[in-house]
């Protein structure tokens, strides 16, 4: 893992690897969703509605998935100070709090003709919401902190990195929600080795998966790049200006002593 | 299943939510950084 510390090692891989996974997500994600709305049964219980399975369950992994590799990269940067897990944490958040927002949105499409009501306040949906709000506080946190570092995002304060951290105590309460208080989501249909689901679903629902989190990946090394040149950037300018600052107090030493 | 609801806005409306957003999160970000390496440039030729 420390052979990717190096921010130049890093770019050499993310400059072909960015636009071969936003490419292969959009296409995988393209054809299912084709798929989903043309060709996918209706379902026995639910009817058509459960075509919004496709959207609304990626999301979710996603958001639950964007928040554990948030925490997993803050951890990193507090135990081995890796210099690209900061950068990696903030890449994350942005489109970690997208597919929450869109999990919360497209489950309250689903839940109006399902269960005859835009949102209810139990466990699932509301460990979700707040799951969207910790993004929110997150984006904001690492923001002040960047700015206040003057480092173009490049992250130095640790503050992030611990709320990124004590934030992950939310996901399992939203794994487990729908278990541990009466809810009225469903129960996980998938668990390991085994599924509630038709074949059709279920593996429409894992093109669907995999060509989001396709996206996702694409999306959170652009954004990983971004910040990356934002700090040289801002680096290069600096030592300019304290070159310049040390040429014109050079000049200005010269001159006093030859008026002297 | 709620019976006399048309499920077919719901479906649409969740789709267009979810490609319509996506698509411009993926076209945010591409443009955020193409702008964040020019300026890199930039400040390599200053």
């Amino acid at each position: 893992m420390h052979g990717f510390a190096n921010p130049a090692r890093f770019l050499r891989l993310a400059r072909w690897l960015t636009p071969l996974l936003l490419i292969a997500g959009l296409v995988v994600t393209g054809l299912t969703l084709a798929w989903a709305l043309t060709s996918a049964p209706a379902e026995r219980l639910q009817g058509d509605s459960a075509k919004i399975l496709f959207v609304h369950v990626p999301a979710a992994w996603l958001g639950m998935g964007g928040w554990s590799a948030l925490a997993i990269a803050s951890l990193t940067e507090l135990v081995w100070r890796h210099p690209l897990a900061a950068i990696a944490a903030r890449a994350i958040a942005l489109p970690g709090a997208w597919f929450s927002a869109l999990c919360l949105a497209t489950g309250s499409l689903w839940g109006r003709p399902a269960w005859g009501t835009w949102w209810v306040w139990d466990g699932r949906l509301t460990s979700m919401l707040v799951l969207l709000f910790l993004y929110l506080a997150y984006m904001a946190l690492a923001e002040a902190a960047d700015r206040d570092a003057g480092n173009g995002g490049g992250g130095q304060s640790r503050i992030p990195a611990i709320f990124g951290l004590v934030g992950a105590i939310n996901i399992p309460i939203i794994h487990y929600s729908v278990l541990w208080w009466n809810s009225l989501h469903q129960p996980p249909s998938i668990s390991v080795g085994e599924s509630a689901m038709a074949p059709v679903f279920l593996y429409g629902l894992l093109a669907a998966v995999i060509g989001f989190s396709l996206l996702f990946g694409g999306v959170v090394l652009t954004r990983m790049r971004a910040i990356l040149a934002n700090a040289q950037a801002e680096a290069r300018l600096r030592r300019r200006a304290m070159e310049q600052d040390f040429d014109d107090f050079g000049k200005r030493d010269f001159a006093e002593q030859d008026n002297a | 299943m709620r019976e006399g609801l048309d499920h077919w806005p719901f479906i649409l409306a969740s789709y267009v939510l979810a490609i319509g957003g996506t698509l411009l999160l993926v076209a945010q970000s591409w443009l955020v950084m193409k702008r964040a390496e020019a300026r890199r440039e930039r400040s390599r030729h200053r």
